[in-house]
């Protein structure tokens, strides 16, 4: 049912749809929760996790959890960008959290890997707010990080390995 | 799972992506010019306000282990509650009074009984009425966000989400089909740290709306770091306590009617202080001391330059390193035995920013007649096992017969404490 648009392998190729490989299944399970409460709000998510029980959750994140993780991306990278990425990562920290391998822990996601798009509209999700995280921590982190550097990070982190 | 070592971070990053370089032929294809530069990526630039790694010292291993902790989203199934864990004193009992609400924060209880219940990371209020041992529960308001502060008053429940306050009047005549609560104040900032609110009506028919600081330890404009009151219908607004950095918690003495209330310390200056706060509002406008001083007698080491602690309104008690009480209410009930008769209980939610966690508990704030803090005692314990939760105490609220509810929000579940030989909750 999940993996006929995320990807058999828990790589996605569809476009804006985020692959689930090599994710913790407490992140995992935080996500489908907020969508079936509708506190992430994407109405083919949203239809999909209604009427879901409590133990259809864990027992659906435990089995994601179990993908392997999505391979990098191998399109051609901008060496700039890479450079710049690398500058926002420090400089923003993202690695304390999401792991110096961006594999993510517990309630932190593996990003390594995941679609540039859906990077990309993640952190600008978060950044404006209209994604609402569990707990609201990357709505902080991302206050001082620009558009700029939300296309570099994505573009260096989709090809991240 | 990987320590973080923030010292060697940025040579370990540079290094890293040397290796990927010469292991993947993808990263390589980069032409001479664009050599990463040998020095190590640039120094972290300041931190936005509100990121919980402000302060965190750089290059330590025990610090990079710690981080906020999030509850998981489900409540636990009522069998797993760790109700038989929990210790308290002689002649007290415990019981599970409602289970299976996520996340279960601030308690209300209404005229008819019922209890009210907000949330932090859900999106509902929910009511729970028990008749005949029978547990009815009704989600009263959903869609909001973040609605962990009530209050009820006069029949009204009073709801706070992060950034506004809306009522449903009637509140127990209408648990079946409630209208969507009606906004009664939304000029609140938006941010997500310390924004979440505990809101309370005083005795002077004010609703009391706390606003905290936007992030561990920053300077911050005239409209964070403060409580305010405004009038039940959300007209004149004023700001009556400074210098706050966190409260989740507060209530008034039933005898003076002054406000006290629980203040959380900043995190990232050490395992052991400051410690967070109990303080005590004799007067408008008092400023308790944030971000520049904290637990009464602690100047801040990047703030507290140019000012002294005696500028400003010390704790009367100190409740414990990282502890991070929260609700707290006066025992006002005639089931407790008589020494905790206008005595302060308060919920420890319990550490983070500590090796040894700390906390996760109740404790009991004797007072004198002067209004000061006399003695305290831990009131229940049980929910820290092996430095880890089985559960995280949040609000406490007196009920008509003078039991005491107790929330958890690691578990989604609601205690409840009696005194003498046990009854069922409810009749």
């Amino acid at each position: 049912m999940c993996l006929a648009c995320h990807g058999e392998k828990g790589q996605s190729s569809t476009p804006d749809v985020p692959s689930l490989g090599g994710q913790p299944a407490p992140y995992l399970l935080i996500q489908i929760y907020l969508f079936r409460e509708g506190q992430r709000a994407v109405p083919l998510m949203n239809e999909m996790a209604k009427g879901l029980s409590d133990d259809d959750l864990r027992a659906l994140s435990d089995s994601l959890a179990k993908l392997p993780a999505p391979a990098p991306s191998a399109e051609a990278p901008d060496p700039a960008r890479i450079e710049r990425a690398r500058a926002s990562i420090t400089r923003h920290r993202c690695n304390t959290c999401h792991n110096l391998d961006l594999s993510g822990r517990d309630n932190i996601p593996r990003i390594a890997g995941q679609r540039e798009d859906y990077l990309a509209r993640t952190l600008r999700e978060y950044k404006s707010n209209t994604r609402h995280g569990y707990d609201g921590v990357m709505a902080e982190v991302l206050g001082p990080v620009t558009d700029a550097e939300i296309a570099d990070l994505a573009h260096y982190i989709a090809r991240f390995r | 799972m990987t320590p973080y070592r923030l010292r060697r971070n940025s040579v370990l990053l540079s290094s890293t992506i040397a290796g990927l370089m010469m292991a993947a032929p993808v990263l390589s294809q980069q032409p001479a010019s664009a050599q990463p530069a040998a020095a190590p990526a640039a120094a972290p630039a300041a931190l936005p306000p509100g990121s919980p790694l402000i302060g965190r010292p750089e290059g330590n291993e025990a610090a990079a282990k710690l981080a906020p902790v999030a509850p998981p989203p489900l409540p636990a199934p009522a069998d797993k509650l760790p109700v038989s864990k929990l210790k308290l004193p002689p002649g007290f009992n415990i019981e599970v009074y409602a289970s299976g609400i996520a996340n279960t924060r601030s308690l209300r209880v209404g005229t008819k009984g019922t209890v009210f219940v907000g949330t932090r990371f859900g999106n509902k209020v929910t009511a729970i009425v028990r008749k005949d041992g029978k547990v009815e529960t009704y989600t009263v308001a959903q869609g909001l966000y973040r609605p962990n502060g009530l209050a009820f008053h006069n029949g009204t429940l009073y709801i706070a989400e992060l950034s506004q306050i809306s009522k449903i009047d009637n509140v127990e005549s209408v648990l079946d089909n409630p209208p969507k609560p009606t906004v009664i104040y939304s000029d609140l900032p938006k941010d997500e740290a310390h924004g979440w609110k505990f809101i309370g009506v005083g005795p002077d028919n004010k609703l009391y709306v706390p606003v905290g600081q936007p992030g561990n330890n920053v300077l911050h404009d005239k409209d964070h770091g403060q409580i305010r009151r405004i009038n039940l219908d959300g007209t004149g607004a004023e700001v009556v306590v400074l210098g706050m950095r966190n409260t989740v918690g507060f209530d008034w003495h039933p005898k003076t009617h002054e406000l006290y209330f629980s203040d959380n310390g900043r995190d990232w200056m050490s395992e052991d202080v400051p410690q967070d706060e109990l303080n005590r509002v004799t007067a408008t406008g008092q400023d308790f001391g944030a971000p520049y001083c904290y637990q009464g007698n602690l100047p801040d080491p990047e703030f507290g330059w140019g000012h002294a602690c005696s500028e400003f309104v010390p704790p009367v008690a100190l409740t414990g390193p990282h502890s991070a009480g929260l609700g707290m209410r006066f025992y006002t009930g005639k089931m407790f035995p008589a020494k905790y008769q206008n005595a302060i209980f308060l919920a420890r939610h319990g550490s983070w920013n500590r090796s040894k966690k700390f906390g996760g508990d109740v404790v009991v704030y004797f007072l004198n007649k002067d209004g000061t803090v006399k003695s305290s005692e831990v009131f229940l314990t049980g929910f820290l096992e092996n430095n880890s939760y089985i559960g995280r105490p949040v609000d406490v609220e007196i009920m008509a017969d003078g039991s005491m509810l107790l929330s958890d929000d690691w578990n989604g579940a609601i205690y409840r404490i009696t005194y003498g030989k046990p009854k069922a909750a409810g009749k």
